[in-house]
């Protein structure tokens, strides 16, 4: 069960949750309007500033990818809580 | 294959334990039209759908794994706290006997998913008619649900649910023309 996480998690996810909806939006959009290119445009940009959100979060609160996609502290810490059904 | 993100795709709180709503959710978890159905239906569809939809199929498909994740969560929130005597008074006393506060993916009247839920015609129109029925027969789902729960946390969570099955639908259907586009010009040469 998970202990209790701090107000700054909430706020970071948060933020990355924002970030990778537009992305999620936009990739779509994409999908089916290849030939968008300011829309591109705002895609790489948005997934730039991911990355930037998720390697702040990432070494406050531990990995958030598995399979090498985050990297790891001594010891391992993939497997540390919370999951997210438990925040 | 497929990397898996420590996080919902959006917040889940739900103001507290209520296992008959659970009991409705469980609908868009194991239920005909509900996450899981679609989520494999696309994933499958996929090999043998035209190129130029391949990708969507992929990308819309795995959104659906973060909304079956999403229901998760509610559900397993709802249910947590609850004692037998709450359980059985909102109808999962069957559910209990079996699973105790194990999630099943069944629907709201208790019945098991089936494969028989998804189709997978090979002809690619037909597959996307499909797909769009789906999508919204997946968001009306999600407003009766909506219409039978007065939890406000919870409603914030489905709405974004519902709102997604439009952006799918829309995209589906923005699908079916590129095909169409794509059969006409091969017509003409």
């Amino acid at each position: 069960m998970a202990k209790q996480v701090p107000k700054e998690y909430y706020q970071l996810l948060q933020e990355i949750q924002e970030v990778d909806f537009v992305l999620v939006e936009l990739n779509l959009y994409l999908d089916t309007h290849p030939d968008d290119y300011d829309a591109i445009e705002q895609f790489n940009n948005y997934s730039q500033t991911s990355r930037e959100l998720k390697n702040n979060f990432e070494q406050q609160f531990g990995p958030l990818m598995g399979f090498g996609a985050s990297y790891s502290n001594y010891p391992f810490n993939w497997g540390n809580t919370p999951w997210p059904w438990q925040v | 294959m497929w990397y898996y993100e420590k996080k919902l795709q959006y917040p889940v709180k739900v103001t507290e334990c209520n296992p008959m709503l659970a009991k409705f959710l469980i609908e868009q978890y194991g239920g005909a039209d509900g996450e899981l159905s679609a989520a494999l239906r696309y994933l499958n569809q996929r090999y043998t759908i035209p190129d130029k939809v391949i990708g969507l199929l992929t990308d819309i498909g795995t959104e659906e794994f973060a909304h079956l994740e999403m229901i998760a969560t509610m559900v397993y929130k709802l249910t947590k706290d609850a004692s037998p005597e709450q359980m059985k008074a909102a109808g999962l006393g069957a559910h209990y006997a079996s699973h105790e506060r194990a999630l099943y993916y069944e629907n709201a009247g208790g019945s098991p998913w089936t494969a028989t839920y998804i189709t997978a015609k090979g002809d690619p129109i037909a597959d996307l008619y499909e797909d769009i029925a789906a999508e919204e027969k997946a968001r009306a789902t999600y407003q009766w649900i909506i219409n039978l729960s007065d939890d406000p946390d919870l409603n914030d969570s489905l709405k974004f649910l519902r709102e997604r099955e439009i952006i799918h639908s829309l995209r589906f259907q923005e699908a079916v023309e590129i095909l169409k586009e794509e059969r006409d010009s091969k017509k003409i040469y």
